[in-house]
């Protein structure tokens, strides 16, 4: 009988109206590394979370054993204090602190209250031995790269006597000198006895490292595969990944495609936090009139980056490249620019940076386009209302009146809100990241209808998302892009979800 | 993985529809809604009026005693009108009061001391109330200093600035002109007439105030009609007639109280064209719906083409004129430019706009509100110095009423919140 570290048995986690996991199960053997795959919002991170107590024993249903007991944690103290420790994708460390402070945050090295320094030294510096850093422990973590601060976690985690270590993504940001060094780490830690759990969107690691994965789609198991005795490839991975029977959830669209409006050539983008990193390295794409096409990636693939960074540079560092609107080159510095040049972009985050949510819906129609219904600097309330009353009725947002608070509506009417601020622009090209993000299957719908039509008055529309399914039903061209670089370029007919999942995972094909 | 996508994505995805914010404060009695937060405060106003007026017999609504809150605090309503627009966008300004005393003592240095034309040094002390606004401007929006840090620095500079022009001293007296702005009365331009056991009243400011309510009457007529026409939920007719009636009544009141004394303050007549520019500006301007977008939320403001560096530094600007504006009336009441002037003006205008209604977060809060908030105090301080109540127990309630504003505003919103 297999020796098994942790079972995860009929997981169940509801979040209002969606069911996130259901009934997933998950093995992992005592000191093994194990995988798990699966699309963006396929549920990965939510198993972790329930894993690691961050959504507390009670908030789901299913069975946790951890080493032969059954565990009820009530938050990441009582994962903790069994061993189990995650590391998020995006990293918990203060940046102002030192290595060593960091690594016993929370934990600390003390004697009646007071810090024991040569203590927490000392025994930083034997944990950042393990790990391979090479660093003073009194140097802060804002003064190392990723890579190393990457490190510094797993020194946290193996200080709170670690025995299943849970990373998420960990070498998403990472060059790749730092991930094969990370990787070794793991291999180390492994034969130290420490059992790794792993998700990772980069399938070439998974192969590398692995001893078993699991496969995660739509919130479910779909197997579990032994690297040792099954034949385990990165195809056979991506074809569970993304394996599901596509129905009629797509308007028809009769593409009219007309002359190349936008093009963008040797787009380059430096992130603003990692100054030698490339987030979009040497991309070029083209959008023509009339047609509606996607842009493929996973998470980290720089995708977001690139719209923001050419929407007037709100994203992004050391931008370089050129954009030809109608074949003539031209300049966009400020997102003034990109609007009077007939961009748009609606973003991925509504909240954050779509919409005003304490104002109305007829003040947050007109914000981008108010110049257009003012004269000489007033506001024609009365202009405004008619228009926004026009989008309430042409795009169905559902909501008493244009004097509703945004707040309030559902995601799929806020972001129909986010869509008539744009159309109101009178946009060439729009660029709408993930446009059904958060929004339930019929308001899907009908965003797909408001895109063809869009499409239909003459537009380019160039469509974001992590689902592939929806490119697949959307758009008469895919880009895809890895890393920062566009891998391909995909023609509707010629499109599948294993083809596209290649080039977003593999880079060129 | 970039900043730009928040922690927990996987999870926001799936996690199907986001929280439903309610409006906070909102109640609904037999379906007729009336937001608390917005009304809320001026039934707070009308009752410590009520309060004060019964705990005084009568003596804080005499005519003189009317008039005095009035000038006594104009150049705090005028600084309000400028920290509530700053403070929508979600900055501040803890150097007003400094600049009050930095432009009361150019003023009088210029009319004074160098003999400059009233108009023309008026003229000069206001364009240098902007520039004061345009500096601090400059460090608050494309430096990106925040506001708080270089207004407190420029509390100090200009504070600074003031004692080395001054002296130790102060400088008067001001031309009779610049006296009658900030101290001074209509005339009687049209004569007396009797109201029976009111007495004599000024015809000329009976006439202003008749004006007042029908302009007032008709604009919301007018708005209340528009919004009608194109189909928009508008409040029922008895209760837009109640508050017009309480509007009207409340100017009348003033007016006649005024016109027994010595007529209308050119103080009034300043704060009243003030408060109605501001308000239009706030409300109806591009500019004025960029300043509630930034605060609203700043982030999505950017992304939607909002010049938002260039806002932020108008609104320092305009903050900077309203000083000079209000260095010049304080000056001119008390006849000379003192070292000392200006003192706490900052937190006085700060106060009258939080407790008007703005939020702290900013994207919220009105013109009226300020002003309203502004007179909350005013009467509190007037009302309890008639009392006899000392000092001390006046900043005492002052402070127990902004901490309660607040705490309310604080209050709904959580449990807005805690909804979601």
């Amino acid at each position: 009988m297999t020796d098994h570290i942790l079972r995860m048995n009929g997981i169940t986690k509801t979040f209002p109206g969606v069911k996130a996991l259901q009934d997933v199960t998950l093995s992992v053997r005592r000191g093994e590394i194990h995988a798990i795959c699966g699309e963006n919002g396929a549920g990965k991170s939510t198993l972790m979370k329930v894993l690691s107590g961050v959504y507390p024993h009670g908030s789901y249903d299913g069975e946790i054993h951890f080493d032969g007991a059954r565990c009820a944690f009530g938050g990441i103290r009582d994962s903790e204090h069994a061993g189990v420790v995650i590391i998020h994708q995006e990293l918990a460390l203060c940046p102002q602190l030192s290595i060593a402070e960091n690594i016993f945050l929370g934990n600390e090295r003390a004697r009646r209250g007071l810090i024991d320094w040569n203590r927490t030294n000392h025994e930083a510096a034997r944990l950042m031995e393990r790990v391979g850093l090479r660093e003073n422990p009194t140097t802060a973590v804002s003064d190392i790269g990723v890579g190393k601060q990457q490190l510094v976690e797993i020194a946290k985690a193996l200080s709170k006597e670690v025995r299943l270590l849970i990373l998420d993504e960990p070498t998403a940001a990472l060059n790749d000198d730092d991930s094969a060094h990370l990787l070794d780490l793991l291999r180390g830690l492994r034969d130290e006895g420490i059992t790794c759990v792993i998700i990772s969107h980069k399938l070439n690691e998974v192969t590398a490292i692995a001893d078993s994965v699991t496969i995660i789609r739509d919130g479910r198991t779909v197997e579990t595969l032994d690297m040792a005795t099954d034949d385990v490839t990165e195809d056979r991975i991506i074809s569970g990944m993304v394996g599901r029977a596509l129905d009629n959830r797509f308007p028809p669209h009769e593409p009219a495609i007309g002359e190349e409006v936008l093009r963008i050539e040797d787009w380059t983008v430096h992130s603003p936090s990692q100054p030698g990193r490339k987030v979009v390295d040497r991309a070029s794409l083209t959008l023509r009139r009339g047609e509606i096409v996607g842009l493929a990636g996973l998470m980290g693939a720089g995708r977001t980056e690139l719209a923001m960074s050419v929407f007037g540079r709100t994203y992004g560092v050391r931008v370089s490249g050129r954009i030809f609107k109608d074949g003539r080159p031209i300049e966009i510095r400020t997102v003034q620019d990109a609007i009077g040049h007939g961009l748009a972009y609606a973003t991925e985050d509504r909240k954050r940076y779509g919409l005003n949510l304490i104002d109305d819906i007829k003040r947050n129609v007109s914000a981008a386009g108010l110049p257009r219904l003012a004269r000489r600097g007033w506001v024609d309330e009365r202009e405004e209302y008619r228009v926004a009353e026009g989008f309430r009725a042409s795009m169905n947002i559902k909501a008493p009146g244009v004097s509703s608070v945004v707040g309030k509506l559902s995601g799929g009417n806020q972001q129909k809100v986010v869509l008539s601020k744009w159309i109101l622009t009178e946009p060439d090209v729009l660029i709408l990241d993930e446009p059904t993000r958060g929004i339930d299957v019929g308001a899907k719908y009908e965003i797909y209808t408001i895109i063809n039509r869009l499409a239909g008055e003459g537009r380019a529309v160039l469509v974001i998302s992590s689902e592939l399914p929806e490119l697949l039903g959307l758009c008469d061209r895919i880009y895809t892009l890895c890393e920062g670089r566009v891998t391909g370029e995909v023609a509707r007919r010629d499109a599948t979800q294993e083809r596209l999942m290649h080039l977003m995972t593999k880079g060129q094909e | 993985m970039s900043s730009i996508t928040p922690a927990g994505v996987e999870a926001g995805a799936k996690g199907g529809r986001p929280e439903e914010p309610r409006l906070p404060g909102r109640v609904s009695l037999g379906g007729l809604s009336l937001n608390l937060r917005a009304g809320g405060i001026y039934i707070a106003f009308a009752l410590i009026v009520a309060l004060f007026s019964v705990l005084t017999d009568g003596a804080l609504l005499q005519p003189q005693n009317i008039s005095n809150i009035i000038v006594q605090n104009s150049y705090v309503l005028i600084l309000a009108i400028g920290m509530i627009l700053i403070i929508i966008a979600g900055h501040i300004d803890l150097s007003v009061g400094s600049v009050v005393a930095v432009t009361g003592a150019l003023a009088a240095v210029l009319m004074v001391d160098m003999g400059v034309p009233w108009p023309l040094a008026l003229l000069l002390t206001v364009v240098a109330g902007g520039l004061i606004g345009a500096w601090q401007g400059y460090w608050v929006a494309y430096f990106g200093i925040p506001a708080f840090i270089v207004t407190l620095a420029g509390m100090l500079l200009f504070r600074a600035l003031t004692l080395t022009v001054l002296g130790n001293q102060g400088i008067g007296p001001f031309p009779d002109q610049v006296r009658t702005l900030a101290n001074g009365f209509t005339d009687g331009y049209l004569g007396n007439v009797g109201l029976g056991p009111l007495g004599g009243a000024d015809l000329f400011s009976l006439l202003v105030g008749l004006v007042a309510v029908a302009g007032m009457v008709a604009a919301q007529w007018r708005g209340r009609a528009a919004r009608r026409g194109y189909g928009q939920v508008v409040e029922p007719v008895a209760l837009f007639a109640l508050k017009m009636a309480a509007g009207a009544a409340l100017i009348l009141f003033l007016v006649v109280q005024l016109a027994r004394f010595k007529n209308l303050p050119w103080v009034l007549v300043l704060l009243a064209v003030l408060v109605l520019a501001y308000s239009l500006m706030a409300g109806r301007t591009v500019f004025g719906r960029q300043i509630y977008a930034i605060g609203g939320n700043l982030q999505a403001a950017v992304m939607s083409g909002v010049k938002v560096k260039k806002v932020v530094f108008w609104i320092f600007v305009n903050m900077g004129v309203l000083s000079a504006i209000a260095g010049i009336i304080f000056a001119g009441r008390l006849n000379q430019a003192g070292p000392t002037a200006g003192n706490s003006f900052e937190l006085d205008a700060i106060a009258a706009a939080f407790i008007g209604g703005a939020a702290v977060q900013g994207g919220v809060g009105k013109v009226a509100g300020a002003i309203t908030g502004g007179l909350i105090m005013a009467v509190i301080n007037n009302g309890m110095s008639l009392i006899g109540s000392p000092s001390e127990r006046v900043m005492l309630v002052k402070g127990a009423v902004l901490l309660a504003a607040v705490a309310f505003d604080v209050w709904t919103k959580r449990r807005a919140g805690a909804r979601g």
